[in-house]
């Protein structure tokens, strides 16, 4: 009785057999939901990284250039177009109102991203796969992609960067 | 200084009263900007029509968050607080004056923050993320409002202490106000939060403090974004409690089990809020699970406890009264008729099916990766804080109008649809929003077009389909809350005084007769429609790690 104060000896009533059953596979369910997150670590194929360093805008703006410099093979729409070699570290930047570079991939090589923002922050989102990370100023978050599909893919921006913030679209594309 | 209500046989304090009523009224005001600023949203982003610029879409989108998400929320919340300390223990007001404060500080803050987002200095959405920056006068004004909201939060603590004093009450408080009581346990660490990063930020927006790391400022700004959201699902869940009784007369199958699990929210919630850096750079993938499922799920499973303790205690009331042929003919011969049971109802469900299953995937680390910043995150809280939490709120006015305003319902036939509408079209609306983006449409977005931009991209074309829903589901939901407002304002303002129990539009059901022996189950159709929800509930999960498996690989 929600207004008014319990019945005498209220703590003492039994569970009913119904709540118990139900309070019983609620509590499994939990119990599952959370090993297999950890599970997933083991066996699972996707999992949001763990190594992350801590840099300046003005660091990861230099490294970028630096790899971008190297790997160049062509322009794009006024952005630079690179093509890194499978296993190798790849930097992406974020920046008002633009992803750089273009990035050229081979499916199913592995490649080490370095995405890093150099104002506010900005969301990864990879479409139309659909995976989304956010970009920090100040961290370098490193996630190593394996692309498992060719095309091309678009990374639009998330997370709200200013009046811009629609036209920030940038391209992967990913050959057999 | 009292009155007896002549309906309930309540002592009311009047001085309580007027701060209710104050609290109420700047509820609805607020919703009243959110919901039309709703309306502007939904015309926006729906291509077809677009109808806003673009610096007016973000400006009235942070006008949407902080109206509908922060002040018409907290200050019914505050309403409430004062209501279960006072009215529902038979006892007086500790401090009307400390009540005016806490008003006049949360009206202040209200009209700043309002005015610092039209004015075109805080455009910066409701989670206003640092190194995004707006006018120092904006988040003095959020300090403002939680600093009064906090007072309310402490008045309603020395309210119970002199209900206890003066032995207003029986030995144990009633489960209404002692689920508010945990709402309020959460309350006062979330806005602790809010001060600690408001404080500094203001600083730094005044340039006295350098500048702020963007990471710390999001881990510890949903120390205070989420967990009042917690706040809210911990008062609705008071309030289901307090509708099942006021609409068929129905109590808590075993107390105990609905006391432990509001002390489980007060245990669990609050780290829960670490989901919203699931996918940022920070921290480990031990700490995000450690923290969003270990203990999120303390709070998982008090929800599930609710999910079955309040539709049993009105399953068991109807049964008691002899509606048990079958396993729904409690449900079927239920007070359909009476707003505030309707209301509940369709809050339970929407809470649940959509709110709940979602969040448990948006919870869950890996899965993350799908939702994260795309519009399923606003669905999910359409399911959670407006299909779940207004619209309990919306129900539970329907008895405050009469009790608390001494006014009858205006357009009583317009309150019976008024639920119905505004729930159908929200559910419609967290719906399409999910599977939107699902599609990976994002949110707080102005043009999925992207036009002007270096590249284009076109989402799949089935997003068509769904952006009707979405502004049909939008549409209905803003008239939705558009007949409430008409009904409550036309009633405090202009309707008929209630003189006594004849004018009582709504039932106040009596106690049900006390239960017969009886073997077997005590809400088999409850039962049923918990383990519906399971079934629903593991696809949905089974769906999600599928398609998650299927993505590029990423470690």
């Amino acid at each position: 009785m929600a207004l008014l104060p319990p019945e005498e000896g209220w703590y003492y009533k039994r569970v009913a057999k119904d709540e118990k059953m139900w309070i019983a596979l609620a509590l499994v369910v939990c119990l599952i939901l959370f090993f297999w997150m950890i599970v997933w670590h083991i066996y699972g194929r996707q999992n949001p990284s763990f190594t992350t360093y801590r840099t300046t805008p003005q660091e990861f703006n230099a490294l970028a250039n630096a790899f971008i410099n190297k790997y160049r093979t062509g322009e794009m729409n006024g952005i630079p177009v690179v093509e890194p070699p499978p296993n190798s570290d790849v930097f992406l930047v974020a920046k008002m109102w633009r992803w750089e570079p273009v990035l050229v991939l081979k499916k199913g090589q592995e490649y080490r991203f370095h995405i890093s923002s150099l104002d506010l922050l900005h969301g990864f989102s990879l479409q139309p796969v659909n995976m989304n990370f956010m970009v920090y100023p100040g961290y370098d978050y490193v996630l190593t992609f394996k692309p498992t599909s060719t095309g091309e893919f678009a990374i639009i921006c998330n997370e709200f960067c200013g009046i811009g913030h629609h036209t920030m679209i940038g391209k992967i594309i990913v050959k057999e | 200084m009292f009155r007896t209500c002549d309906i309930t046989g309540l002592k009311v304090d009047l001085r309580a009263e007027r701060l209710i009523q104050l609290n109420a009224v700047m509820a609805v005001v607020s919703l009243l900007v959110g919901v039309i600023a709703a309306l502007l949203l939904v015309l926006t982003r729906w291509q077809v029509v677009h109808l806003l610029p673009v610096e007016w879409y973000y400006r009235i989108l942070t006008l949407h968050g902080l109206n509908a998400l922060i002040f018409w929320i907290i200050f019914f919340e505050v309403a409430g607080l004062y209501f279960g300390s006072t009215v529902v223990l038979n006892s007086r007001m500790s401090s009307p004056k400390f009540g005016w404060l806490a008003f006049i500080l949360m009206v202040l803050g209200f009209l700043l923050v309002n005015y610092t987002i039209l004015t075109g200095s805080a455009d910066v959405l409701m989670t206003s993320y640092a190194p995004l920056q707006a006018s120092p006068i904006y988040y003095l004004g959020i300090i403002l409002f939680a600093v009064g909201a906090l007072i309310g939060v402490f008045l309603f603590f020395a309210n119970l202490l002199i209900a206890r004093k003066e032995r207003t009450y029986g030995d144990s408080l009633p489960l209404f106000t002692f689920g508010l009581v945990a709402a309020a346990i959460i309350a006062t660490l979330t806005l602790a939060t809010g001060a600690i990063i408001y404080i500094p930020t203001l600083l730094w927006s005044l340039g006295i403090i350098k500048s702020i790391d963007a990471g710390v400022y999001k881990l510890v700004w949903w120390g205070l974004g989420h967990s009042s959201q917690q706040i809210n699902v911990t008062a609705m869940i008071a309030v289901w409690y307090l509708g099942a009784f006021l609409t068929v007369g129905g109590a808590s199958i075993n107390e105990k089990v609905s006391r432990f699990a509001f002390v489980f929210y007060v245990i669990g919630i609050n780290v829960a809020s670490a989901h919203h850096l699931l996918v940022d750079p920070g921290p480990s993938p031990a700490w995000k699970v450690f923290n969003t499922s270990y203990i999120m799920y303390i709070a998982v499973l008090a929800s599930m406890i609710h999910a079955f303790a309040v539709p049993s205690a009105v399953e068991s009331a109807q049964r008691r009264r002899g509606f048990t042929k079958g396993l729904f003919d409690w449900l079927k011969n239920a007070p359909w008729g009476n707003p505030a049971f309707s209301a509940v109802f369709l809050s339970i469900i929407i809470f649940g099916f959509i709110g709940g299953v979602t969040g448990v995937v948006n919870g869950m680390e890996q899965t993350n990766i799908i939702v994260h910043n795309t519009l399923s995150i606003p669905g999910h809280f359409k399911g959670t804080v407006v299909g779940g939490t207004t619209l309990a709120f919306m129900g539970a006015t329907y008895y405050l109008i009469p009790l608390i305003f001494r006014k009858k319902i205006a357009f009583f036939g317009l309150a019976k649809a008024q639920p119905w509408v505004f729930g159908l079209g929200i559910a419609v609306l967290a719906v399409s929003m999910y599977i939107l983006g699902a599609f990976g449409v994002p949110r707080r977005h102005y043009d999925i077009t992207f036009s002007g931009g270096p590249f284009t991209y076109t989402f799949n074309p089935a997003v068509d389909f769904f952006w009707v829903l979405f502004a049909i589901g939008g549409i209905t939901a803003v008239i939705g809350a558009l007949m409430w407002i008409l009904i409550v304002v036309f009633s405090v303002f202009l309707g008929q005084p209630v003189r006594g129990p004849q004018d009582m539009q709504l039932q106040i059901a009596s106690p049900p007769p006390p239960a017969k022996e009886h073997h077997g189950f005590e809400a088999p159709g409850t039962l049923t429609l918990t383990l519906l929800f399971m079934g629903v509930f593991l696809v949905f999960l089974l769906l999600n790690w599928g398609w998650l498996a299927a993505m590029w690989e990423v470690k």
